[in-house]
C-alpha cells in the first residue's frame, strides 16, 4: 500500500437519534481496490456518501489526499460516484452523459469529443455515443456510468452496489471487467457491496461493517482465514463453531480441548490468554476431510453422517461427532471414483489445527 | 362484461351531452335555445366579434389566467420540490395546509377573501381575482409537479453535483429539463382553471369582469343566449386544445423519464 | 458573526432547505387563506346595521342562524342535496372506474381517463346552463321521451328543483369521483383476486370480500371530494334549482351582496364549514373502523 489517499478518523453519523456510523477509522491506499462489505442497513452507503460529500458527518474527520473535507461540497471533491441506480440522465445522449462533467474543463470541443470517445472505448461501448440514454440495457448503463465518472480522472471512484441490478452472468462478467479497469487506470476504487463473494474476488482489502462500525479490515485471504470475530466468520463463507476448553494458556501458544475432535495447540493472534471466559474455535468445512478406506491422518475424529447436500462441484456432509453434542459440516470436492457416504454411515474425518481459529 | 361496456358508453354520452349540444345551438338560426333546430347560421359568431364588453372581459380573463398560471406554478415548484426532496418539521401540516383550497368550497374562499380585502382597504380588482386564483390553482400545480419530481431519480441531481456542477447549474442542466413537461402541464392546467373560474371572480372582480362573470350577466337575457352558445363553443374548443397539449407534454415527460404511463392528471 | 454563521449553517441543512423552499407558498396560503378565514370567524361574532359594523362580541348571529327556520332549512337542504349528489355521483362513478381499471387494455386506459376528464375542463357555467336546456319543458329529454311515447306530457320534476341540482352536480363532479376510485382499483394486486378465486370464492364474493374493501380508500376520497365542494355550490342552484333548490351558498351571497349583512353571511359560512368538517371527519372515522374491523 502506497501512502493513504483517504483517511477516516472517528467518523460519526447521526440521523436524528439513530447512530448510523459509530466511529469509523480507516486508511485507504492510493490505487487500492477497497470494499465495504456488510449486511443491509449497516451503514455502507452512508459512509460512501459521506466520503462523496452527500452526507454531512456528525463527528470525526475525512481526509482526502491529506485535505480535510469538512464543508467541501461534492462538486469540489476529487471523488466521483457510480450510483446504484446508475443515474444516467434520461434527457441526454450517451456521449452527452459521458461528457457531462467536462462542461467547465479547459479542453477544446474536439479534445472533449476525443476524451468521450476514449472513455466509451475503455468501457467497451465504442460507437454508442449517439444513442439515447434511456434505451440502454442495465449492463450498458453501468458502463456509461463508469465512463462518465472515470473521464474526470478522480482520485477516488466510489461505487455503491454497482452490480446488484445485473443478472448473475452479467454480474460475473462485470466483476472481472471492473477489476481490469481499476488496474488499468490505477485509481482508488471504493466498492460497496453486501455480496461477500464479490468482495473477496475483487478487493485488495475489505472492511467488514456491522451496525455502523468496522468489525474487521483485512485483505481477503486474512479475512477468510482469520476472521476477527464469530460474527465476521459467520458472515463470510461457512464456518463451524465448536465450544472449546482451555487446557493451557501459554505465550504465544495455547492448548485447547475441543469435545469430539480432541486437543490442539494454537497460536491465536487476538485472544489475550487467561481470560477464563467461554471460548470456541472456528473451522471451515473445507479444512476437514473425510477419510476413505485405509487413508490415514495425524488427527482423526469419528462420527455419523446426519445429512448430505449435493452442490454439483461439492458435497457437504453434516456429521455428528462421537462423544459430543456437536455437528460439524465438512465439504468434499466431487471427483470421479470418490465414494459418497449416505445418511447414517459412519465417517472418519481428518482435521488440521493450523486452520483453527480461536474466538473468545 | 358486455353490460359494463354498454354502461360505460352510456355514461360517456351523459358526460358529453352538454358539450354536444353547444355547437348545435351556436350554429342554429333561431333566437331561442330549444328544439327543433332552425337552420345553419354564423350570425352569432359575427355578433361575438362586435361585442365590446366581451372583448374587455376576455382581455381581463387572459391577463388573470396567465399571471395566475405563472405564479401558481412557481409556488407549485417550490412546494413540490420541498415535499419530494427534503424533510422538515411540520412537513405534513404545512403541505396539507397549502393543499387545503383543493377541498374547501369555493364560496368560502371567495367570501373570506372579499371580507379580508375590504377590511384592509383593498377594493376588488383584477389583482384580487389573481390572488384568489393563485390560491386555488397552487394545489393543482403541486399535484402535477409532485408527479414530475417523484418520477425523477434523486440520484440524477446528486450525479450532476458529483460530476462538478453547482446546485444552481444542476437545477438548470438536469432538474429543469426533466420537470419541464410537468411545468408546461401545470401552466396549462392553471391557465384553464383560472379562465373558467366563476365564484371567486364573481366576488372579487368588482367592475373589471372576467369572461365567466360577463357570461353570468348575459345569462339573464334570453336574447343573448345564442351568442353565449357561440362563445361557449369557442371556449370548449380552446379548453380541449389546451388539455390535449398539456396531456401531450405530460406523456412526453413520462417517455423521457423512461416510465410507463399510469394515468391522467391528479 | 457566530450568529450569522449559525444561521447560514441552519439554512444548509436538509430541513433548512426544505423550510426555505416551502416558505413562499406557505406564507402565501397563510396570508390569503388563514388570515381571511380568521377574519370571517371574527365577523361571525359581530353585527352589522346598514353599513356600520358593531364590533362587540356576540353569539346572536349563531343563535339566529340556528333558530330561524329559513337558515336551518337551507342548511339542511344543502346537506341533503350534497349527500344525494355524493351518493348518486359515487354510485354512478364506481362501475366506470371499475370498467376502466379491470376491463380496458392497459394502453387504452389513459385515453379513457382523458375522455372522462375533458368535459370537466370546459366552462362550468355553460355546462350548468346547458343542463337547464336539456332538462327544460321543451328540451331534448322531454322531447325524446314524448316522441317515444313513454310519457304524454313533459316531466316537470326534472327542472327548477332539487332533482335538477342533483343531476347537474352529479355530472359536474363525475371525474372527481372516478379518478380516486380508479387509482385505488389500479393499486390492487391482481394476484389477490386470483388468490380469492383459488381459495374458492365466486367472482361476486371476490368483489365484495377483496376488491371493494381494498378500493375503500379511493371511494372515501371520492365521497369527500364530491361532498365538500357541492355544499358550497352557488351556480347550479341558481341556474337550475328554482326556489326549491336554493342552497346555503346562495344565502351567503345574498347576505354579503344584497342585504349588506356580512356578519350573518360570515356566520352561515362558518356554520357550513363546520358541518362539512364534522361530517367529513365522521365519514373518515366510520370508514376506517369499517375497513379495519375486517
Ligand atoms: N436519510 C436518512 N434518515 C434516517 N435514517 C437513515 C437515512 N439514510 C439511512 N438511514 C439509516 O441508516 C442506516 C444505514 O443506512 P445505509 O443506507 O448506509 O445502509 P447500507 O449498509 O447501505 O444498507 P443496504 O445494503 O440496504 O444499502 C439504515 O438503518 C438506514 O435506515
Ligand atoms: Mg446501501
Amino acid at each position: 500500500m502506497r501512502g493513504p489517499i483517504i483517511t477516516l478518523e472517528g467518523v460519526q453519523k447521526y440521523y436524528g437519534e439513530y447512530h448510523a456510523l459509530r466511529g469509523i477509522d480507516a486508511e485507504i491506499g492510493q490505487g487500492e481496490f477497497f470494499s465495504l462489505l456488510g449486511p443491509s442497513g449497516c451503514g455502507k452507503t452512508t459512509l460512501l456518501r459521506a466520503i462523496a460529500g452527500f452526507e454531512d458527518i456528525s463527528g470525526g474527520r475525512i481526509l482526502l489526499d491529506g485535505r480535510d473535507m469538512d464543508g467541501v461540497p461534492p462538486n469540489r471533491r476529487p471523488t466521483n460516484m457510480v450510483f446504484q441506480s446508475y443515474a444516467i440522465f434520461p434527457h441526454l445522449s450517451v456521449a452527452e452523459n459521458v461528457g457531462f462533467g467536462l462542461r467547465k474543463s479547459p479542453m477544446s470541443g474536439a479534445e472533449k469529443k476525443t476524451a468521450v470517445g476514449e472513455a466509451l472505448e475503455m468501457v467497451g461501448l465504442g460507437g454508442y455515443g449517439g444513442r439515447a440514454a434511456h434505451a440502454l440495457s442495465g449492463g450498458q448503463r453501468q458502463r456509461v456510468a463508469l465512463a462518465r465518472a472515470l473521464i474526470l480522472k478522480p482520485k477516488v471512484l466510489l461505487l455503491d452496489e454497482p452490480l446488484s441490478a445485473l443478472d448473475k452472468k452479467m454480474r460475473e462478467q462485470m466483476q472481472t471487467e471492473l477489476r481490469r479497469l481499476q488496474r488499468q487506470v490505477g485509481i482508488t476504487f471504493i466498492l460497496v457491496t453486501h455480496d461477500q463473494e464479490e468482495a473477496l474476488i475483487m478487493s485488495d482489502r475489505i472492511a467488514v461493517m456491522f451496525e455502523g462500525g468496522i468489525a474487521q479490515l483485512a485483505p481477503p485471504q486474512d479475512l477468510y482465514r482469520r476472521p476477527a470475530s464469530r460474527k465476521v466468520g459467520e458472515f463470510i463463507g461457512m464456518m463451524n463453531f465448536l465450544p472449546a476448553r482451555l487446557i493451557e494458556a501459554g505465550n504465544p501458544s495455547v492448548e485447547v480441548e475441543v469435545p469430539g475432535l480432541g486437543r490442539a495447540i494454537l497460536e491465536p493472534d487476538q485472544c489475550p490468554m487467561g481470560t477464563g471466559g467461554e471460548i470456541s474455535i472456528g473451522l471451515r468445512p473445507e479444512s476437514m476431510t473425510l477419510l476413505f478406506d485405509g487413508q490415514n491422518a495425524e488427527r482423526v475424529a469419528q462420527g455419523v453422517v446426519e445429512e448430505r447436500t449435493y452442490y454439483g462441484d461439492m458435497t457437504y456432509y453434516d456429521i455428528r461427532l462421537d462423544g459430543a453434542p456437536n455437528i460439524v459440516q465438512v465439504s468434499m470436492r466431487n471427483m470421479p471414483g470418490r465414494r459418497v457416504l449416505d445418511r447414517g454411515d459412519r465417517a472418519d474425518l481428518a482435521w488440521d489445527a493450523r486452520a483453527m481459529v480461536l474466538f473468545c | 362484461m358486455r353490460g359494463l361496456k354498454v354502461y360505460a358508453i352510456t355514461y360517456l354520452v351523459f358526460l358529453y351531452a352538454p358539450i354536444i349540444l353547444l355547437p348545435l345551438f351556436a350554429f342554429n338560426d333561431g333566437t331561442i335555445i330549444a328544439f327543433p333546430l332552425q337552420g345553419f347560421t354564423l350570425d352569432w359568431f359575427v355578433e361575438l366579434a362586435r361585442t365590446e364588453a366581451l372583448h374587455d372581459a376576455t382581455v381581463n380573463s387572459i391577463f388573470i389566467a396567465v399571471t395566475t398560471a405563472i405564479l401558481a406554478t412557481c409556488f407549485g415548484l417550490f412546494a413540490a420540490r420541498a415535499g419530494n426532496r427534503h424533510s422538515f418539521p411540520g412537513k405534513g401540516g404545512i403541505l396539507g395546509f397549502v393543499m387545503l383550497p383543493l377541498v374547501l368550497p369555493e364560496i368560502i374562499v371567495a367570501v373570506s377573501l372579499l371580507v379580508a380585502m375590504l377590511q384592509v382597504g383593498l377594493s376588488p380588482s383584477i389583482w384580487t381575482v389573481i390572488a384568489g386564483h393563485v390560491l386555488i390553482c397552487t394545489p393543482f400545480s403541486i399535484a402535477i409537479l409532485n408527479g414530475s419530481f417523484a418520477n425523477m431519480d434523486k440520484s440524477l441531481e446528486e450525479a450532476a453535483v458529483d460530476l462538478g456542477e453547482t446546485p444552481v447549474s444542476t437545477f438548470r442542466l438536469v432538474t429543469l429539463p426533466l420537470v419541464m413537461p410537468g411545468i408546461v402541464a401545470s401552466l396549462l392546467i392553471c391557465f384553464t382553471i383560472s379562465l373558467d373560474e366563476f365564484i371567486i371572480a364573481f366576488f372579487l372582480s368588482g367592475n373589471e369582469p372576467t369572461l365567466p362573470v360577463y357570461l353570468w350577466g348575459q345569462l339573464r337575457f334570453p336574447g343573448r343566449l345564442p351568442v353565449i352558445m357561440a362563445l361557449g363553443t369557442i371556449l370548449v374548443i380552446l379548453s380541449i386544445l389546451l388539455l390535449v397539449t398539456a396531456e401531450y407534454f405530460r406523456r412526453r415527460g413520462l417517455r423521457r423519464a423512461g416510465l410507463e404511463d399510469t394515468g391522467g392528471f391528479l | 458573526m457566530s450568529q450569522t454563521a449559525r444561521l447560514r449553517r441552519a439554512f444548509r441543512t436538509d430541513s433548512g432547505k426544505g423550510l426555505t423552499l416551502v416558505a413562499p407558498p406557505f406564507i402565501y396560503a397563510l396570508v390569503m387563506l388563514a388570515a381571511p378565514l380568521g377574519t370571517i370567524l371574527l365577523f361571525s361574532f359581530w353585527t352589522q346595521d346598514f353599513l356600520t359594523i358593531d364590533r362587540t362580541f356576540t353569539l346572536d348571529n349563531y343563535r339566529e342562524a340556528l333558530s330561524d327556520p329559513l337558515y336551518s332549512e337551507l342548511l339542511f337542504r344543502s346537506l341533503r342535496i350534497a349527500g344525494a349528489v355524493t351518493v348518486v355521483t359515487v354510485l354512478l362513478a364506481f362501475p366506470i372506474a371499475y370498467f376502466v381499471s379491470f376491463h380496458v387494455r392497459p394502453d387504452r386506459k389513459s385515453l379513457w381517463l382523458f375522455l372522462i376528464t375533458i368535459p370537466f375542463w370546459t366552462s362550468y357555467l355553460i355546462r350548468v346552463f346547458l343542463w337547464r336546456v336539456i332538462l327544460a319543458f321543451d328540451g331534448p329529454v322531454n322531447g325524446t321521451l314524448m316522441g317515444l311515447g313513454i310519457i304524454d306530457e313533459p316531466l316537470s320534476w326534472i327542472l327548477y328543483n332539487a332533482n335538477a341540482v342533483i343531476i347537474t352536480l352529479a355530472h359536474a363532479f363525475a371525474p372527481f369521483a372516478i379518478l380516486p376510485i380508479f387509482v385505488s382499483l389500479e393499486k390492487i394486486d391482481r394476484s389477490l383476486l386470483e388468490a380469492a378465486r383459488d381459495l374458492g370464492e365466486s367472482r361476486v364474493a371476490t368483489f365484495f370480500r377483496v376488491t371493494l374493501p381494498l378500493a375503500m380508500p379511493g371511494v372515501l376520497a371520492a365521497i369527500l371530494i364530491v361532498f365538500i365542494p357541492t355544499i358550497g355550490d352557488y351556480v347550479t342552484p341558481r341556474l337550475v334549482g328554482g326556489s326549491g333548490g336554493t342552497m346555503i351558498a346562495n344565502m351567503i351571497q345574498t347576505q354579503f351582496m344584497r342585504l349588506n349583512n356580512a356578519p350573518m353571511g360570515a356566520t352561515l359560512a362558518v356554520i357550513a364549514m363546520l358541518s362539512v368538517t364534522v361530517i367529513s371527519l365522521l365519514l373518515v372515522f366510520v370508514t376506517r373502523r369499517w375497513t379495519r374491523g375486517r
